[in-house]
């Protein structure tokens, strides 16, 4: 988040900011082990995020979680340490009495609150929007219980309070490939070439998404997507925060706008957004 | 004091082998009450049986205990054998020494000991028998037909064939079923509305056959033979004497609504035949449409704006058959049987959110399909796309949504898909020659007569390309949907671009099938389909006795089962209402009436309704058992706290005397 | 009796799935030990809790009460009645100093044979290892 997603955390903390959302990182906040522990050792899969959800349950807090990974290993966390047998097992492994009592959220349910007024100064109009929520916001839908595995509302219901418009199309939920990012980059550009194409075919003018590494894979590789598939234009790919900033009023240069791979500006200047 | 005979039988060496025969006999000699005790080498034999009649005619028996194999096996010819003898049958006791001993134990000693002391408590049972007749009730001589489809308009001739009253009640306002919304039948590509009007027809015109269309059954009670339902007749507003089904009205008419006949892809007047070919050929006002109904509703409470008060369906009737002041009606009628043939729906394949949840309008069922084939469908037979009326040029077909599939809590095959499907490949082809059709399956189950060369056809002569694998995701690309699947047999994923994807939705039961179960107190499964009193020996015969089921209310089935399920049930109801009288089963429990208190603990357990409130004399209200509806389960017995209800033929005094017996020795 | 060595078991078995399925143990072969003597009944529901107690009383052993699985009860429901009241009586077998484990309850189908076989035999192997109630 502040390194290569520093766009997602800079527009996040200035939104949340804005709207009254007071954050409190947690101090011994550890990496969640997604993808080299969840494949490798079951026991540290779920050590690890039990970690981080136990300061949270001792903080007496709900956790919020920009990352779609990091959330999906917390709720598998949760979801595994309903069993009891479990709960002993990475109870002895953290070394402390865990428990199941922590509300876990993704940063998109906790901003989508229709209960949290949204100030705009600047509506989105005339803005098309493909809301991504990408594989792992979602599934499976039994562990997680956000939302709907196929056809999410979530996103698409706040880009309409911003005064864009969320258009409707097939592919919110499928996978970009991250899970195979450094090994078949092959795999990872012909999925993400095929959200992109739909979502512009849908007549959208940028993507939405609730995830750095969705956001990593569909913005960086538009270039290798035009070298080896053909994809003829570029289509901006934002956080949900920084359409959200933008219509907050911030500028493009508070919320680095001005960062990505696929350069935003010329349209959101062509759409009078800037 | 009776006399009791022993009978011990060696079958061969089956018990005799391990089972010393003769130490049995000689202990059963001094047992009490014992006259006799004998041994045969098969007791089941006409040689075996004479002996038995013979020593009960000679040795002045009255009582009789057979050593043998199971009761579940030879109880009734043993019964008959003593009854032959004049004794009355149910003063017989088997005892189970070959499937319980014989067969089981190797150790000769233990086996006979086991052997002796199943024989003492078969005495000491025995002598506890009562004499028993069966008794004799009347019956009603007429059928009711719950439900129109092809499998109740079989059972439905078939019984008035027969000669007996049948009648039919259907909800819908015409007869014919699920079939008389299929284009063509696999596998001899039949037309569907060409075999089953004809029959349709014949049932309006046997004069054994009373039909109630438009109809429910509200309420069952009684027993077998005697039934008495409450039928509630819907009010048509259309009076049935003076309508010639002219089709005026139904022209006239200026309301549209979603047809449900075609799926909702066409649309029908409030005032309406469900389809051209409907038996009865008379409309019915659907009273929650039509628009004067609903200016007669506003008036009551004027709230909202004015509607129109229409009329035109009276103005242009030429024979004033519109009868607003019609009202639903509750008729009561008595039978002697009843079948259950409520039929199936199919799947809502809307719970599936990878095929689109019920969004993309160019994902359809199978039944939809069916009626945009059909000649008298919406589209006249032309196949177009619901989206924008174009001609699909490549379809994809996917096997299995709603059935095989636990995540949908549907885990059973519905048995037709795979067939249909073929036709429906087979079909598109000769509709349009450029169309090309993708299967995606997970077997192709063409079990059947003609159904594997049929389902081979698709395969081979249409170019149909069956995929076997599942379907991930379909999104909508433009004007077409792309459906993303694997093929498993290359273990690859594969993507179609498609024009129309068809859904071949698996069969489930009718809305209601288990209120009807319900009332009729038959049993139902988690699925909601009937269950009948056999899966193999008893398939349309149910626990409670008169009381059938045939069809897909069943479990899934194709056309001809459900003819030929159809024309079983028949075949049993008639069988009931051939006979003059009917013989109740003797072994069913009885109230002491001077013990009873009239807690009705009894009738609280009893499954099958067969407790009844009867006042004495000196004005005691008292249970009284139903021996019509008794099926003997003793459940009453236990509940009973003043030990008023006694089972006959497992009293409590002989399982007791069975236990005594055992333990005191 | 005459069971000479070790305990005397009564099974009370259901006519239409567990009778039957000890029947079919006897038609698959499926030995078992000598110890039980089964009475028909013909429903787990038609066994009165009160005669279990008088089964004890006597000097048996053991009980075996097997019925039909839960919903496969030949008068729909018997067996749910049955598994109600055994709850309670092996909460009063204990009261009354009756080991609960000398009292037991299964389903049996009629297909269930072999099932039939093994529940009898491993039941009087753990009652001759608990010894005859006499003994006690």
């Amino acid at each position: 988040m502040h390194a290569t997603a520093a766009e997602y955390d800079v527009s996040t903390r200035l939104v949340c900011q804005k709207l009254g959302v007071e954050l409190r990182e947690l101090e011994d906040w550890v990496c969640c082990g997604a993808s080299a522990a969840h494949s490798t050792d079951h026991l540290l899969s779920l050590a690890l995020p039990a970690h981080t959800l136990k300061q949270a349950e001792e903080k007496g807090l709900p956790l919020a979680v920009p990352c779609a990974m990091c959330f999906s290993r917390l709720k598998f966390t949760l979801h595994e340490l309903e069993n009891k047998d479990t709960l002993a097992l990475v109870s002895g492994a953290v070394g402390k009495e865990l428990s199941t009592a922590v509300t876990v959220k993704p940063m998109l349910q906790v901003l989508a609150d229709e209960d949290i007024p949204l100030p705009i100064a600047k509506p989105l109009s005339g803005l098309k929007v493909a809301c991504y929520y990408g594989c792992l916001l979602v599934r499976p839908p039994e562990v997680v219980g956000f939302d709907d595995a196929e056809n999410p509302q979530t996103m698409d219901h706040l880009i309409e309070r911003l005064g864009a418009e969320a258009i409707d199309w097939g592919l919110k939920t499928s996978c970009c490939g991250a899970g195979v990012a450094f090994a078949r980059l092959d795999v990872v550009l012909k999925l993400s070439h095929r959200i992109l194409s739909l979502a512009q075919k849908s007549g959208a003018d940028c993507v939405a998404v609730a995830c750095p590494m969705c956001h990593a894979n569909l913005d960086m590789y538009q270039k290798d997507m035009t070298v080896k598939l053909g994809w003829k234009t570029e289509l901006p790919v934002l956080y949900f925060t920084q359409l959200m900033g933008l219509s907050l009023g911030f500028s493009p240069k508070e919320l680095l706008l001005d960062k990505h791979i696929t350069n935003p500006l010329p349209m959101l200047r062509e759409k009078k957004l800037t | 004091m009776s006399r009791i005979g022993v009978f011990v039988c060696h079958c061969g060496t089956n018990i005799g082998g391990v089972v010393n025969v003769p130490e049995v006999v000689e202990a059963a000699r001094h047992m009490p009450l014992v006259a006799y005790a004998d041994a045969n080498k098969y007791t089941c034999s006409e040689v075996g049986q004479a002996s038995i009649r013979d020593a009960i005619r000679e040795q002045r028996l009255d009582r009789v205990v057979i050593a043998s194999c199971s009761p579940r096996m030879h109880e009734n010819t043993f019964r008959r054998t003593v009854a032959a003898a004049g004794l009355n049958p149910y003063l017989l006791e088997i005892s189970n020494i070959r499937e319980h001993c014989s067969w089981v134990h190797s150790d000769s000693k233990d086996a006979t000991a086991k052997a002796i002391d199943l024989v003492r408590m078969a005495v000491a049972k025995v002598a506890r028998h009562e004499s028993l007749l069966p008794k004799q009730v009347g019956l009603t001589k007429r059928a009711l037909i719950i439900g129109g489809g092809i499998t109740g308009i079989q059972a439905a001739l078939d019984i008035a064939s027969a000669g007996h009253e049948v009648v039919l009640v259907e909800k819908e306002p015409s007869i014919g079923g699920r079939m008389s919304q299929l284009d063509k039948t696999f596998p001899t590509l039949d037309c569907s509305a060409c075999i089953l009007t004809p029959k349709m027809v014949d049932v309006a015109q046997h004069p054994n056959i009373t039909l109630l269309t438009y109809s429910e059954v509200k309420e069952v009670r009684g027993f077998v033979g005697n039934f008495e339902v409450d039928i509630l007749k819907k009010a048509k507003m259309v009076d049935y004497v003076k309508c010639t089904g002219c089709g005026t009205c139904w022209q006239a008419c200026p309301e549209r609504i979603p047809s449900e006949f075609d799926m909702g892809l066409g649309s029908r007047p409030a005032i309406y035949i469900p389809f051209a070919q409907a038996v009865p050929n008379k409309p019915v006002i659907d009273i929650a449409n039509c628009r004067y109904e609903k200016y007669l509703k506003w008036k009551e409470t004027e709230e909202g704006p004015e509607p129109p008060q229409c009329r035109i369906c009276e103005g242009v009737c030429p024979t004033e058959a519109i009868d607003r002041s019609q009202k639903d009606e509750i008729i009561t009628e008595k039978f002697g049987a009843v079948v259950v043939t409520t039929g199936f729906k199919t799947f809502d394949h809307s719970v599936y959110g990878e095929y689109g949840g019920g969004r993309y309008p160019d994902v359809i069922s199978s039944l939809e399909l069916e009626r945009l084939m059909s000649a008298a469908g919406p589209t006249g037979g032309e196949v177009l796309r619901p989206s924008d009326g174009s001609h699909p040029k490549n379809v994809v077909f996917i096997q299995c949504v709603g059935s095989r599939d636990d995540k949908v809590g549907r885990p059973y095959c519905s048995k037709v898909c795979c067939m249909y499907t073929a036709k429906h490949a087979i079909m598109l082809r000769e509709h349009d020659h450029e169309v090309q059709c993708y299967v995606f399956y997970i077997d192709v189950r063409a079990g059947g007569k003609d159904f594997e060369e049929f389902a081979r056809r698709a395969q081979d002569e249409t170019g149909a390309l069956y995929l076997r694998g599942r379907v991930s995701q379909i999104y909508q690309e433009g004007k077409n949907l792309k459906v993303l699947g694997e093929d498993s047999l290359i273990g690859r994923p594969v993507e179609i671009e498609a024009d129309l994807v068809v859904l071949a939705t698996g069969m489930e039961p009718s809305d209601n099938a288990d209120l009807i179960a319900q009332k009729l107190n038959i049993s139902y499964n988690t699925y909601n389909f009937l269950i009948e009193a056999h899966p193999k020996l008893r398939p349309v015969e149910t626990q409670t006795d008169g009381i059938f089921v045939a069809g897909t209310c069943v479990g899934p089935r194709d056309i001809p089962d459900c003819v030929a399920h159809g024309g079983a049930a028949a075949a049993k109801v008639v069988a009931l209402l051939s006979q003059d009288s009917l013989t109740t089963d003797p072994l069913t429990s009885i109230v002491d009436p001077m013990k009873c208190v009239g807690c009705f603990a009894c009738k609280e357990v009893c499954p099958f309704n067969a407790i009844d409130e009867q006042v004495t004399r000196d004005k005691r209200t008292i249970a009284s058992i139903n021996e019509s509806l008794c099926k003997g389960c003793g459940l009453c017995v236990v509940a009973c706290r003043p030990g008023a209800v006694n089972l006959r033929g497992f009293t409590s005094q002989q399982l007791l005397s069975e236990v005594l017996t055992l333990v005191r020795g | 009796m005459s069971v000479d060595n070790g305990p005397l078991i009564i099974g009370f078995l259901c006519n239409w799935c567990s009778y039957a399925g000890a029947d079919m143990a006897g038609t698959s072969r499926a030995a078992y030990p000598a110890n039980i003597r089964i009475i028909r009944v013909p429903c787990s529901g038609r066994v009165d809790p009160l005669l279990i107690v008088k089964c004890f009383e006597e000097g048996a052993d053991a009980v075996l009460v097997a019925g039909c699985h839960p919903g496969d009860c030949h008068y729909n429901e018997g067996n749910y009645y049955s598994r109600r009241r055994f709850a309670l009586l092996r909460a009063l077998l204990d009261f009354m100093g009756i080991e609960k484990e000398r009292f037991q309850v299964e389903w049996v189908s009629a297909s269930e044979g072999k099932r039939f076989a093994k529940i009898v035999t491993k039941f009087t192997e753990e009652m001759i290892e608990r010894g005859s109630r006499k003994a006690s």
